[in-house]
């Protein structure tokens, strides 16, 4: 077990450290949010009362789009040079590969979404404050179902001719059941509503997304990339 | 199966089912009256349920064929997942086409974000990604390989997808049939509506084994293809 999550931290440092020499994938990634984020101004008044009402979904959009071009390329920059093949036939197995693969992109999903978020409390003027800690466990939550879809799709298309369009067609879809969760709690949360008996049910729906597909993504992870 | 005797087995059942069916819409159109409150338009019913149980036994069925492609790796279990994928996803369509023209009559509008609608709509959305992705893979194998994951992901989503959006919204009429505790529908108006899945069981059987036998020529093609290139 041990050397397993050796193996995991490995690759995800390795993933990292790469990220942090060159920032392309965040900076790209967060200015696409940056762009969205002043689209939404001409999309609605962004100085009504309303914009509470759909904040948590905007934002919501914002990650998933941003999120889908930092998983777009999680695996794809491995074709280059065959790195994909060395990967595959690494002394790991490849379970641990794509767990590796999925922190380093959950840890890089969130910095983006932590600069999106107050980029967006800042030109928005939302107040989440007092929900400070809530709104952080939904974050870190529906990240994660995102994380691990948006990962284990990367790897299923990374040898396909349209990789970049087939995966938006396919993770969205399958994503709907957490980001919808995702948006509701949120949009609670902004509004000043606390975790109560009436929205907890969405939070179990966001655990239970993203234990079944963890346990998922890890059994047929090796079928999808080694056959 | 032998191809004479499949397709002595496909006239069969088209026999079967054309007779089934005749029979069912001359009950539904002639025979049984109109509904107290909805009059006439509530007949979509006997097209609707029974899509939506044909479309939802296809995806089930193909969960197991995919489950049994990736147990076994022969390619005919992935030809008959992909045939029964795209016929469940044409009663899908049925499902939504005629949902929403009940809508429009009974509730003003062609849609309302309801449970069930959106459930069938984030439904259709995932089989629909499915077969682009088929199309989207040249290679036999990897495109069994990758599709029968793709398959068993979106089952678990729908699974997840039809619960959650139950919280989040009802409009849908409640059941009304017996075998859900519904009970809400007179048990002659009933009826037709198990004749009318077992009449559509028996299309949607006639038009996986055509489409399979569509996938195994061109898979044959391919071969040939391949070894005419190779001399």
């Amino acid at each position: 077990m041990g050397a397993f999550w050796n193996g995991v931290w490995t690759i995800a440092q390795k993933d990292l450290r790469s990220e942090l020499r060159t920032k392309e994938a965040f900076n790209a990634s967060f200015s696409f949010s940056l762009v969205i984020l002043v689209l939404f101004s001409f999309a609605f008044d962004p100085t009504s009362e309303e914009l509470h009402a759909i904040a948590g979904g905007l934002l919501w959009i914002v990650f998933s789009f941003a999120g889908a071009l930092i998983l777009n390329r999680s695996f794809a920059r491995e074709l280059q040079n065959d790195c994909l093949d060395a990967l595959v036939s690494a002394p790991i197995s490849t379970a641990a590969l794509f767990l590796g693969k999925t922190l380093a992109n959950y840890f890089l999903l969130l910095l983006v979404e932590g600069a999106a978020l107050a980029v967006f409390a800042i030109l928005y003027d939302t107040h989440f404050s007092k929900q400070f800690w809530p709104v952080v466990l939904v974050v870190v939550l529906g990240t994660w179902g995102m994380t691990i879809i948006g990962t284990m799709f990367s790897a299923l298309t990374v040898n396909l001719r349209m990789r970049e369009m087939m995966l938006p067609t396919l993770v969205y879809p399958l994503l709907i059941p957490a980001l919808m969760a995702a948006m509701t709690l949120t949009t609670d949360l902004m509004g000043g509503t606390p975790l109560g008996p009436g929205n907890t049910i969405w939070l179990r729906v966001l655990a239970g997304f993203d234990l079944i597909y963890s346990v998922l993504a890890v059994v047929f992870i090796d079928i999808v990339l080694v056959g | 199966m032998t191809s004479s005797t499949r397709d002595r087995f496909i006239y069969t059942l088209a026999v079967i089912c054309a007779a089934l069916l005749v029979w069912d819409f001359y009950k539904i159109f002639m025979v049984l009256p109109d509904e107290a409150n909805q009059g006439a338009i509530y007949r979509i019913v006997y097209v609707h349920v029974p899509s939506i149980f044909t479309g939802f036994t296809g995806f089930f069925v193909a969960l197991v064929a995919s489950g049994m492609y990736l147990g076994t790796k022969n390619l005919k279990y992935d030809a008959f997942a992909a045939a029964v994928t795209e016929v469940a996803l044409a009663f899908a369509t049925i499902v939504l086409a005629t949902g929403m023209i009940w809508g429009r009559i009974a509730w003003g509008v062609w849609w309302a974000w309801d449970a069930r609608l959106t459930t069938m709509l984030v439904c259709w959305l995932i089989y629909w990604g499915y077969v682009m992705l088929r199309r989207a893979i040249e290679e036999p194998t990897q495109r069994a390989r990758l599709s029968a994951v793709v398959s068993i992901f979106g089952c678990a989503d729908i699974l997840i997808v039809w619960k959650s959006i139950e919280w989040w919204r009802t409009q849908h009429p409640a059941p009304v049939l017996s075998m859900r505790d519904g009970g809400g529908m007179a048990p002659g108006m009933e009826a037709p509506i198990y004749w009318n899945w077992l009449a559509m069981m028996c299309l949607a059987t006639i038009f996986v084994l055509v489409r399979m036998r569509q996938e195994e020529t061109s898979r044959e093609i391919d071969s040939l293809r391949r070894l005419a290139h190779s001399y």
